[in-house]
């Protein structure tokens, strides 16, 4: 799938399913989170989000080792960035009760990642370029390229949650 | 006396921050191997193998394992007859922080205060442990402790009159809240005893441990083996998506303490357990 998404691709993903990204998405964690208020310094409509600040780049590199960070602390900005438009998640951990009423709400899709695969997963970056804060450091806002980047639907837009049913399960 | 320069000092820890953060040690690997022949779950399987190939990546690319590089936990054994020549101990660390983050691409994630939060952008200071022991060696151990496992760690002084059953249900309690945001499979670092401060100590020096190898008190021992079992009873699993690999090693540490108290504390690490030390 590649942005900007639609409603009718996000109703097609469903918990569990393993999807492949392609094309432009947004990395930004805390700090960035910080200072959007309702102003993400990108267009929100249809975009893709994912939660997280690369190691610096070496010489010659697109990027350094690139992961996801832990969602849970973006939770209490995410029901305001999900109004603006933004339709996929991407982190690892749990999210909130609350995130998961605005997923269903704005109708969006929360997908994961594993931590710590980050060498193997900077391989699918095609490009990297800073947009935004770039006095946050490692937490400045990037547009990044990706090809066939993947992850796992762990929460769709009906609310299912992945962890919660790993639990249920056991 | 043995003098050792602190240039030493520096070029060491400057070492031992890039060694750790790209090349997975051998005993991680080695618990990863052996889990994912034993893992039931098929999506566990596959995350496990996610993780083997990205440390074979790390290694051969000299990428760091995780973007998060951690804040560096710098643990010292400082022989009694070594005399330290030129800057001090702790100046000589940091530096090597500094050099090691720079040259090795790492990323700088310390804050400079915890609440304005500005990154201080060369990942120091680091936290530095040093215990004085006899001999003339210095024994130099480096931790890149990420926050995601870090974050789920808890601290809790018992009544002294509490049974381990309860402690037991402290420390699975800790790993069921962490779940799938301490990066499963985690090694699970139990610090027993001391005060408030080292129970925590022992459980970040617990980590240091070399996965597989117990403690040496048989009683501590068979409790680490236990505490495993039921950990990996829980079905967390590789990235908390359901499995029987939850944790790879439980290392507890225990110390003489009050009479009446019972302090125990669990820090966890992430899968990306990056742990290195050299003798000088
Ligand atoms: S918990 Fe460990 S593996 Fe997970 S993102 Fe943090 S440092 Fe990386």
């Amino acid at each position: 799938m590649r942005a900007p998404i639609d409603d009718k691709l996000v109703a097609k993903l469903k918990v569990g399913e393993e999807v492949l990204i392609s094309g432009k998405i947004f990395a930004a964690r805390d700090s960035a989170h910080k200072l959007f208020g309702k102003n993400p310094p990108f267009d929100p409509k249809g975009a893709i989000l994912f939660y997280a600040s690369p190691t610096p780049t070496p010489p010659g590199a697109i990027i350094g080792s690139i992961g996801p960070t832990t969602a849970t602390r973006m939770d209490p900005f995410t029901p305001d960035l999900l109004k603006l438009g933004i339709k996929i998640m991407i982190g690892k951990g749990r999210r909130s009760e609350s995130v998961k009423a605005a997923i269903r709400k704005y109708k969006a899709v929360y997908l994961v990642v594993p931590g710590g695969v980050a060498a193997a997963l900077s391989k699918h970056i095609k490009k990297s370029t800073v947009i935004a804060y770039p006095q946050l450091g490692p937490e400045a806002v990037l547009e990044l390229e990706v090809a066939n980047f993947p992850a796992i639907v762990a929460i769709d837009s009906q609310g299912n949650d992945l962890f919660e049913q790993a639990r249920s399960a056991r | 006396m043995r003098e050792v320069p602190a240039k030493e000092i520096t070029e060491t820890v400057k070492d031992l921050c890039i060694e750790a953060n790209t090349n997975l040690a051998e005993d991680v690997v080695a618990a990863l191997n052996k889990s994912l022949a034993k893992e039931k779950s098929s999506v566990g399987r596959k995350i496990l193998r996610q993780i083997i190939q990205n440390a074979q990546i790390a290694r051969r690319d000299k990428l760091p394992l995780c973007q998060d590089t951690g804040l560096a936990v710098v643990f010292i054994e400082l022989g009694q007859e070594v005399q330290i020549i030129g800057e001090a101990l702790e100046s000589a660390v940091h530096e090597g922080v500094r050099q090691g983050y720079e040259a090795g691409f790492l990323r700088k994630s310390v804050t400079e205060d915890p609440i304005l939060r500005k990154n201080t952008g060369d990942n120091t200071p680091a936290i530095l442990h040093v215990e004085i022991v006899p001999g003339a060696k210095i024994k130099i151990g480096f931790l890149a402790k990420g926050g995601g496992a870090e974050n789920c760690s808890a601290l809790r002084i018992f009544n002294p009159s509490t049974d381990r059953e309860e402690i037991d249900n402290f420390i699975l309690e800790t790993v069921e809240a962490a779940g799938p945001n301490a990066c499963p499979p985690i090694i699970v670092g139990v610090g027993i005893g001391g005060n408030f401060d080292t129970a925590a100590y022992l459980a970040k020096k617990a980590l240091c441990r070399k996965v597989g190898a117990h403690n040496s008190g048989h009683a501590a021992q068979q409790w680490e083996k236990e505490l495993l079992k039921k950990i990996n009873l829980l079905g967390i699993g590789p990235m908390g998506l359901g499995g029987t690999t939850t944790a790879l090693a439980v290392n507890i540490e225990k110390r003489p303490c009050h009479i009446s108290s019972l302090p125990a504390a669990v820090n966890i690490d992430c899968h990306a357990h990056r742990f290195k030390e050299t003798i000088i």
